[in-house]
């Protein structure tokens, strides 16, 4: 009887979810295909030690150059290192940086144009220097960093998410001087709301949708930039296997072993796609005025 | 009148700044007093100055170009025009608090309507969170919110234009002002919501004791809700009274031409056309050194044109500017 009762009890839960699932799919099928994939790669990647059937760093001249196998997956690099192995190890540093950049770049840029956007006086100094910083290009300030710090993973992310700065804080200020001329937010100082819990309360929660939007966009570009940063030789140090690093060193052997850029880029193409492709749906569901229609 | 008025504003004066030439004046030498648990109606076109009256009250002037350039305006003995931004964000909200127009866009759409209404408890009176959110059940509950507590956690979108103005309400009045103010607060609602607001707002004016100042252009809802009647013409007060003695005798042109210009039924039942009222206020830089209302005054004589009429008591507290009203001796020689 109890049993029972607690079947059912379980059973309907797990069909509300799974209705719930449903109704998402019909709305937004791209997005949960791409959240599907990110939490894949996501896992794969975090599981790596567990998963990767050999030690990405091992090198073993004998089964060099494999092709694509029973033993190895994804083939072996002109070293003999498992390629399954060195691209899920890559993938972490692939999220990392992409976590990391996405945070970083958005919580500088609220900062920021949260100010810019309440203070005049700070807004023209501020916006000079963000105009500044977008006229560098991200690479020569990548180079630049490089050759000034020793090279490492903290680097590549300070040197990706400077130039991400201004488009964060353009974004959040043009957010906030639209919201500040609202009616609300009249009616909130009319109430008597001192300054700082007015752009707490009232103003920043209407920063967030557009901002989480922005972060997942600032995340696929920062992953597609590292490995780019990588593949020129100016960014994660060529011994850590990140996908650009695999892919510049697999450019060498791209006519006897194409399987060594093939893999590394398919990963990183299906990583950047699946957080696009999330980020748009959550665009559309973190707008309150739309939630009645997703619950 | 009691001799220590709630509110009493002497010869209050609005002005904007102006990129080429010395600030204009949008409202000029406006005074008037409110008691407490009064209604005062403020009454004119579009353009008068009413709402910028409010906004003043409120200290609430567009910056950095409007700003109050002479008079006082005394609430508690204590002049608002010069009071610090710390001591207006104490009143604000809990001495004088605002309705606005548009129920639409006064709320803020990312904020539920339980949180936007404790906040307000919370901000003035400090509680914590429970009792705040008490303190706003029990508010919506007061304004006659269908399902108090479940309209609690919901978004202003989810909520019509009427049960968003009662929101609107709920909000200025939980930390029990003494004054509210209410700009056109029905005018973005149809005439049976109107309706139902106009008698909230009334209710809940004898529940609390709040005094009003509501500002509307419609004579109808003056005739419903006013002790006392503001009409302003082109920045200025030109009549002013008490509700008896204004409908009983209209006396301004422009007041009686506010007046026919309001539908009404009479004993035939016959359909007249409607009188409208020529022309359109004058803009800010427009205005000459006559009497404004003269280029669309149908007694206007010439005199009117060359200086302004002063603002003169007739009887009681009844008192108008115009050259034509009053004894024949007191007319222009």
């Amino acid at each position: 009887m109890t049993q029972s009762l607690q079947q059912g009890l379980s059973h309907s839960g797990l069909s509300a979810t799974r209705a719930g699932l449903r109704r998402l799919w019909r709305r937004y099928p791209l997005s949960l295909i791409g959240g599907f994939v990110l939490i894949s790669l996501t896992v794969l990647s975090v599981l790596a030690p567990w998963l990767a059937p050999f030690d990405p760093f091992e090198m073993n001249v004998v089964d060099r150059l494999r092709e694509p196998g029973e033993e190895y997956f994804f083939g072996t690099d002109a070293y003999g290192r498992d390629l399954f192995s060195r691209t899920l190890y890559g993938g972490r540093i692939s999220l990392l940086i992409g976590l990391s950049v996405a945070g970083l770049s958005t919580l500088i840029g609220l900062l920021i144009g949260i100010l810019a956007g309440y203070s005049r006086s700070a807004d023209a100094v501020l916006m000079r220097i963000m105009d500044g910083l977008m006229a560098i290009p991200g690479i020569l300030l990548a180079i630049a960093l490089m050759s000034l710090a020793r090279p490492g993973i903290g680097v590549v992310v300070v040197a990706i998410t400077i130039p991400e700065i201004p488009r964060v804080v353009r974004l959040v200020r043009a957010v906030v001087l639209s919201v500040r001329e609202q009616v609300y937010i009249q009616a909130a100082i009319a109430t008597g709301t001192r300054l700082p819990r007015l752009m707490l309360k009232h103003i920043l929660p209407n920063t967030l949708a557009p901002l989480i939007v922005q972060a997942t966009y600032i995340a696929a570009s920062a992953v597609l930039i590292e490995s780019y940063l990588s593949f020129l030789g100016v960014g994660t140090p060529p011994e850590v296997p990140s996908w650009g690093n695999i892919i510049a060193e697999g450019r060498l052997y791209v006519q006897i072993a194409p399987w060594n850029i093939v893999c590394p880029s398919v990963f990183l193409a299906l990583m950047v796609l699946s957080i696009n492709m999330l980020g748009d749906g959550l665009r559309d569901m973190l707008d309150p005025r739309l939630q009645t229609r997703v619950r | 009148m009691t001799d220590n008025p709630l509110l009493s504003v002497d010869g209050l004066t609005v002005a904007f700044s102006s990129p080429d030439g010395p600030p204009v004046a949008a409202v000029q030498e406006l005074s008037f007093s409110l008691n407490a648990g009064e209604t005062l109606c403020i009454v004119g076109e579009s353009g008068c100055g009413k709402s910028l009256t409010a906004l003043s009250l409120m200290r609430l002037l567009p910056r950095p170009h409007g700003m109050i350039g002479a008079g006082r305006i005394m609430l508690e003995g204590r002049d608002i025009a010069t009071a610090s931004e710390a001591d207006m964000r104490m009143l604000r909200g809990r001495a004088i608090s605002m309705i606005f127009q548009e129920p639409m866009t006064s709320l803020n759409p990312v904020l539920t309507i339980g949180s936007q209404i404790s906040e307000m408890v919370k901000v003035h009176e400090g509680l914590d969170e429970t009792a705040c959110r008490q303190r706003a059940l029990d508010m919506l509950k007061l304004v006659r919110i269908p399902e108090p507590e479940r309209r609690m956690d919901d978004y202003p979108h989810q909520l019509s234009g009427g049960m968003r103005q009662r929101v609107m309400i709920a909000m200025a009045l939980v930390c029990d002002p003494k004054i509210l103010l209410a700009d056109e607060p029905t005018t973005a609602l149809d005439v049976t919501i109107e309706a139902q607001i106009l008698e909230l707002i009334q209710d809940l004016k004898q529940r609390t004791g709040t005094a009003v100042i509501l500002i509307t252009h419609d004579f109808g809802v003056v005739a419903e809700m006013a002790d006392r009647v503001l009409v302003m013409y082109a920045g200025r007060q030109i009549e002013q009274g008490t509700a008896l003695e204004l409908f009983d005798a209209p006396t301004h042109p422009y007041t009686q031409a506010l007046m026919a210009a309001m539908p009404r039924f009479n004993a035939e039942g016959a359909q007249t056309r409607l009188k409208e009222i020529a022309g359109i206020v004058p803009a800010l830089h427009e205005r000459g050194q006559g009497c404004c209302f003269a280029p669309r005054c149908e007694k206007a004589t010439r005199h009117c044109f060359d200086s302004m009429p002063p603002l003169r008591l007739m009887a009681g507290e009844h008192s108008v500017a115009c050259w034509h009203a009053g004894s024949p001796q007191e007319r222009h020689p």
